[in-house]
């Protein structure tokens, strides 16, 4: 029981860590490309589809794809409640990014945002991953 | 504009994300990290009717996404649609019926709060 639970620490570790990644560079690939395509707001598919031609917009995409995949793997042994605050550092590094990639401007109030988030993501990092019951544990 | 895309983004991914959970958690747990397994696991997953409503789900709250960093800074962006956040925890634990002991509420108030922050 003791090496189950570790190894399920390091799988949900590593995943955090490729879930928050692919998130942040996906946004941020994606909000570059989206300043350089202009106003998009349409109910036409077809605008969507001609943004996409452009290649940081791709690149925002392909990122995101991998994020969601990489997000759903996670949910198949965390919880959801587990998942949601601590890929949500993600946030923080968000702002962080629009910073120093994008030239935003952090206020006082954002850097205690992104302080508040830091340390509610480190108490939930360390509840345990998994609560409810898997009843598909017993097909392993 | 900006808070109707908001309310669109919320709505959409509180309900892909909880349907994302349940059809994981159908689905059970992944262990092989191979691409062969990789391609089986994709196969399996297309045909989970909960990940499909999902990954559509997904999809609306993607392009509203889109178009709100389009007219909006990625800082208001990101942080404003965290509200799904706060409904997906109490959803988890009705729904999903986790356990959310202390730690996890006061860790979900924490981050609620500064996602708050940050969308000022």
């Amino acid at each position: 029981m003791h090496t189950e639970s570790a190894r399920l620490l390091i799988k949900t570790r590593v995943f955090t860590a490729l879930v928050v990644l692919s998130n942040v560079t996906g946004n941020l690939s994606l909000s570059w490309g989206l300043r350089r395509v202009g106003r998009l707001v349409s109910v036409s598919p077809l605008v969507y589809i001609q943004a996409l031609f452009d290649p940081w917009v791709a690149l925002g995409v392909a990122l995101l794809i991998i994020w969601l995949l990489s997000h759903m793997t996670m949910l198949s042994w965390a919880d959801l409640s587990y998942v949601l605050p601590v890929t949500s550092v993600g946030y923080a590094l968000a702002a962080l990014a629009g910073r120093f990639f994008l030239n935003e401007q952090i206020g006082l109030a954002r850097w205690a945002g992104i302080a508040l988030i830091v340390a509610g993501v480190s108490i939930v990092g360390r509840t345990s991953v998994r609560t409810h019951s898997h009843a598909a544990g017993a097909a392993r | 504009m900006n808070w109707l895309l908001v309310g669109i983004i919320v709505a959409a991914t509180t309900v892909g994300e909880i349907l994302q959970a349940i059809g994981m958690r159908h689905h059970g747990e992944v262990h092989d990290f191979r691409p062969g397994a990789i391609g089986r696991m994709l196969a399996l997953m297309s045909r989970n009717r909960y990940l499909i409503v999902s990954v559509a789900m997904m999809a609306v709250s993607f392009f509203a996404f889109m178009s709100l960093l389009s007219i909006s800074d990625l800082s208001f962006a990101v942080p404003a649609t965290a509200i799904t956040y706060v409904l997906e925890t109490a959803l988890a634990k009705f729904l999903l019926k986790e356990r959310i002991c202390w730690g996890r509420w006061a860790g979900a108030m924490l981050v609620a709060c500064g996602v708050a922050l940050l969308a000022l």
